[in-house]
């Protein structure tokens, strides 16, 4: 039985009138990963219990009994999201046989709805990196150009959706791991507000950066996913009480006539790291939404080139931190060798853990330790709250703001080899991590190279909902 | 600010990693590098500015405190790489002379 997936209530509707059943669909995503096996994205497949899930539902709908939202819904998961029983290794050897012990809040929220979980997926170890070079357990290849990096940390997601191995993945974004695969894969992906999505059972890299969001081929399938594991949650007190809308019946009636008011910096389009073509798309897309009645204005940025250092001391300040964990005692690797206890600890780490987590560790216990603690942590800190302020006050007079998601398309594997350059990647994607506020990459362009590319957009915090309706808006007539 | 080999032995020891001498000249390359690149942050001076510590505007947000057992004791210790049906095992720390 051939499918062809277009959108999830379509596919909802498809398997109410029996055109094919949630077993069919599941078949046909397991033969997909199968024929793909070689881009490296699952490293694991759940297909029983996607078999299992996928009967089940069939049954409900047979028998006339309620079904949820996601029913029929095929995701995959980064592998730093747990599920009960199965593995979670954020792609370190640290975590390889580490099985975890309950749900994430999220893969709750998604079972609660009927989704099937077809399988975890490769990503950049702990979510450090912006190529999926830096996993443990190889590369992952773009689905366009195999000889391309797919972007990362969540790079295994992004081609999953990309290479139509699942409907729709979730992945974690701390300064681009979402959004910059996403512009790398052609597809949608959205980090959203800080304090939005429930961390509880997510593997941490940066605590005060971290959210979980979804990649996806439309806007309307983002909201609908969004909307599910979004929201208040007992086991995670950074998460917000404010209610969580229907993004997906929101803007599935929105209308087109409402005008926006955007900002970009010119100094960000203009910046000589931005690719001639992705300078040229995104300036032709501001003139067609002038052209249309939309207001976009010029507006001056000047901490365009603190913000990457900014990101880098306090996500490596908070890493080092949060893998102190990681010991060799209570789980995880351990070196069996070492009869010491100190050397228990060292060795398990230094063995388990791989070169870049180890240079991010090393940087934030240099920022954290006595003596520079104020000069770069404290200092950092504080020019994150002068960005935030500068952010928020452009926010109080437009809607939204355009960047490049990316300076260029998906380079090569092997091609840059210098971590401060890698780290550039990431130049127009942390500023919403810096300050918490949403932001989404929209699969709008094709580089004359081959490679896709996205416009990224940050909104308002917790308005996601105008986040998703103009991304609807751009993917209708851009 | 320059990071220098003493400066590194500090930090893997606080870190609790091993590099070996290739490693170490590795490392102190590479955050040397990190360094420079984050003291471009000096440039904007922060008087007056208090530190963005806490992500989320809502504060005092209260619950019940209710004890909950979520992990079993078995459960806690089945990930362990090395325990007995109670504890989990390190080398012995207090050794007889």
């Amino acid at each position: 039985m051939s499918f062809e997936f277009s959108s999830i209530l379509q596919m909802q509707e498809d398997v109410r009138l029996g055109k094919i059943s949630c077993r069919d669909i599941v078949s046909h995503y397991i033969a997909v990963i199968e024929t793909k096996k070689h881009l490296n994205v699952f490293l694991e497949v759940f297909a029983e219990e996607a078999f299992q899930k996928a009967e089940a539902t069939d049954n409900k709908i047979k028998s006339s009994e309620k079904t949820g939202k996601l029913f029929g819904c095929v995701v995959a998961l980064k592998d730093v999201i747990s599920i009960k029983g199965k593995n979670v290794t954020a792609s370190s050897q640290i975590l390889k046989n580490f099985t975890s012990l309950y749900n994430a809040t999220v893969v709750e929220r998604l079972l609660a709805e009927d989704a099937i979980i077809i399988g975890r997926t490769n990503c950049d170890e702990f979510a450090m990196g912006s190529s999926n070079e830096n996993s443990s357990f190889g590369n992952v290849l773009n689905d366009l150009d195999n000889t391309k990096v797919p972007g990362g940390s969540s790079g295994g997601s992004a081609v999953a959706v990309q290479a139509g191995m699942c409907m729709v993945s979730l992945g974690t974004d701390t300064g681009g791991s979402i959004r910059q695969p996403a512009s790398f894969c052609g597809v949608i992906g959205m980090k959203p507000t800080y304090g939005r999505v429930s961390r509880y059972g997510v593997i941490a890299y940066a605590s005060s950066f971290d959210q979980v969001g979804p990649f996806a081929k439309t806007a309307d399938d983002a909201a609908l996913i969004l909307e599910v594991i979004a929201g208040k949650d007992e086991h995670d007190a950074t998460t917000s009480i404010l209610p969580v809308e229907e993004y997906s019946k929101e803007i599935r009636n929105q209308k087109s006539a409402i005008k926006y008011k955007f900002a970009y910096y010119p100094q960000a389009i203009g910046h000589e790291k931005v690719d001639p073509e992705i300078r040229e798309a995104i300036y032709n897309t501001i003139e067609k939404l002038k052209a249309d009645g939309h207001s976009v204005e010029a507006k001056d940025f000047k901490y365009l080139d603190y913000l990457v250092p900014v990101y880098y001391v306090l996500t490596t300040a908070e890493a080092s931190s949060n893998l102190s964990r990681y010991a060799g005692i209570h789980y995880g690797y351990r070196d069996k060798g070492a009869t010491e206890m100190e050397d228990v600890i060292r060795n398990s780490r230094s063995k388990g853990f791989g070169k870049e987590v180890q240079r991010r560790i090393m940087l934030g216990t240099f920022v954290l330790s006595s003596g520079y603690y104020d000069a770069y942590y404290t200092h950092a800190q504080k020019v994150r709250q002068i960005i935030r302020n500068e952010t928020e006050n452009i926010l109080s007079q437009y809607d939204y703001i355009i960047l490049p998601t990316t300076p260029t398309t998906a380079f090569g594997i092997g091609q840059i080899k210098d971590p401060i350059e890698m780290y550039l990647a990431d130049i127009f994607t942390v500023q919403a991590p810096i300050t918490g506020n949403p932001a989404i990459s929209v699969p709008l362009f094709r580089h004359s190279n081959g490679m896709p590319f996205g416009l990224q957009i940050i909104g308002k915090r917790y308005k996601e909902k105008e986040l998703l309706s103009v991304t609807k808006l751009l993917q209708q007539g851009y | 600010m320059k990071v220098d080999k003493q400066l590194v032995d500090k930090l893997a020891n606080l870190s609790k990693l091993n590099f070996t001498e290739s490693e170490e000249q590795e490392i102190i390359k590479d955050l040397n590098k990190m360094v420079d690149f984050v003291d471009k942050l000096k440039e904007i001076p922060v008087d007056g500015v208090e530190p963005l510590i806490y992500m989320i505007d809502e504060t005092n947000v209260m619950r019940e405190d209710e004890v909950k057992m979520e992990i079993t004791k078995e459960e806690a210790l089945k990930n362990a790489p090395l325990a007995d049906s109670d504890y989990f095992k390190v080398p012995k720390v207090l050794k007889k002379k």
